[in-house]
């Protein structure tokens, strides 16, 4: 026990837990977490940004808190106790959302409230945080934020290029003078169901580039 | 009797909890690989969907709206309580799954055994505090509407997973190329359903 209280803050170990949710253990193409809430919010770049954020404070802030209260939680009621905490942190950043950031609030609409049913966050503290201590927590949660964060920039990044011809609100194409030779928005790209054929297209890049992960 | 129909027409079809919102997604992956046990998934989403949209709607308008405590007395009329609004939804839904998942264990084993862990994981299922969110945000305007809300969404959340359960057991059959094999054949068959639901879109009754 001793020797591990010693172990420096970034030591390689506690790096891995930061990347590896960045490709290889990814929660949304890897371990199929949270994608409810992911493909929703991914029209545009703007609230993904937001969405991806404020999913990284929950998730690093909630795996803090039950890593040092995992020695006192029972066993039965560890669900219960999980909600809780995560409602808590979900319903502080709905109200800071709320007075900061209010359009961006009226954009994601129920799916901030769903940040509490987001599997991720359930996921990490049952297999992650239950079991460890406050520090890798804290790190495995930032990482597997930004693991998520970065799907949803990709997905929110091609669907606002092709869709409506923008980057964070930069018309980008019209700038390039595209639209005069003829060049027209996907206007299917806005809607729902390119969300989930984008995710499928990463997944299969990624798969093609790491062979490994490849299910039978 | 229309509004109803309408209704209900409205939240299988046009407002499909997985193909239009993506609620549900994680068990929508995971249990569908066979249709028996995404029968059983989808009877007992419907089931919780019944229970807690109708008395999250009551919880909502009866304590937790701006006024709503008006019924108490003359001091509590602009008592404001919105702000519990997740953490009471989130609550009443873990107890309501507990009590199906009794049911479940008690009448049929078999089920039950085959839905392993995902019959507590409905409990965070986003389809379920989706559908009492959505219940709050467009403001139905009585109990029956919004209880019809809540089988309609149910509804069609079943028949988006024996859809897919039904094409996936039909897929083990063929050459799919290895890296899309499994998870990404899946998003793209979820994509390529949710346009065909798309033609739906603008429908009323």
């Amino acid at each position: 026990m001793n020797s591990q209280e010693k172990e420096p803050m970034f030591s390689a170990k506690n790096l891995k837990l930061l990347t590896s949710p960045l490709d290889r253990n990814n929660p949304i193409t890897i371990q199929v977490l949270g994608i409810c809430s992911a493909l929703a919010v991914t029209v545009k770049l703007k609230p993904a940004l937001v969405m991806a954020l404020s999913v990284t404070i929950v998730i690093a802030i909630s795996n803090l808190v039950i890593a040092i209260l995992r020695n006192y939680i029972p066993e039965r009621i560890r669900i219960i106790v999980q909600l809780v905490v995560i409602a808590t942190l979900v319903i502080l950043v709905d109200q800071i959302l709320k007075a900061y950031a209010f359009d961006v609030s009226k954009q994601l609409s129920v799916f901030v409230g769903l940040i509490i049913t987001n599997c991720i966050i359930m996921g990490r503290l049952e297999a992650f945080a239950m079991a460890n201590k406050p520090w890798p927590s804290l790190l495995d949660g930032l990482g597997n934020g930004a693991g998520y964060g970065i799907i949803l920039i990709i997905v929110a990044f091609f669907r606002e290029l092709l869709g409506s011809g923008t980057v964070y609100g930069y018309p980008v194409i019209e700038k390039t003078g595209l639209y005069s030779i003829g060049y027209e928005n996907n206007g299917m790209m806005i809607l729902p169901p390119m969300a989930l054929i984008v995710v499928g297209l990463i997944i299969w890049f990624q798969r093609s580039r790491n062979r490994e992960l490849i299910e039978k | 009797m229309e509004n109803y129909m309408n209704i209900f027409i409205k939240s299988i079809f046009v407002d499909n909890m997985v193909f239009a919102f993506f609620l549900g997604m994680c068990s929508y992956l995971a249990v569908s690989k066979t249709v028996k046990t995404s029968v059983g998934l989808g009877i007992a989403v419907i089931f919780v969907l019944l229970i807690t949209v109708p008395v999250n709607f009551l919880i909502e308008n009866y304590i937790l709206k701006k006024g709503a405590l008006a019924w108490l007395g003359e001091g509590f009329s602009d008592v404001d309580l919105s702000f519990l609004t997740f953490m009471v939804f989130i609550a009443v839904i873990a107890a309501m799954v507990q009590l199906v998942e009794m049911i479940i264990e008690k009448f049929s084993p078999a089920l039950y055994n085959s839905l392993g862990i995902f019959l507590p994981l409905i409990a965070v299922n986003c389809a379920i505090l989706g559908a009492s969110l959505f219940m709050q945000e467009r403001e139905y305007a009585n109990i029956g509407e919004a209880t019809v809300f809540g089988i309609g969404s149910g509804v069609g959340w079943f028949l988006a997973i024996v859809g897919i359960a039904a094409i996936r057991e039909k897929m083990t059959y063929s050459n799919v190329p290895a890296p899309l094999r499994g998870l990404g054949i899946t998003f793209i068959l979820t994509g390529l359903m949710a346009i065909a639901f798309m033609g739906f879109m603008g429908i009323t009754l």
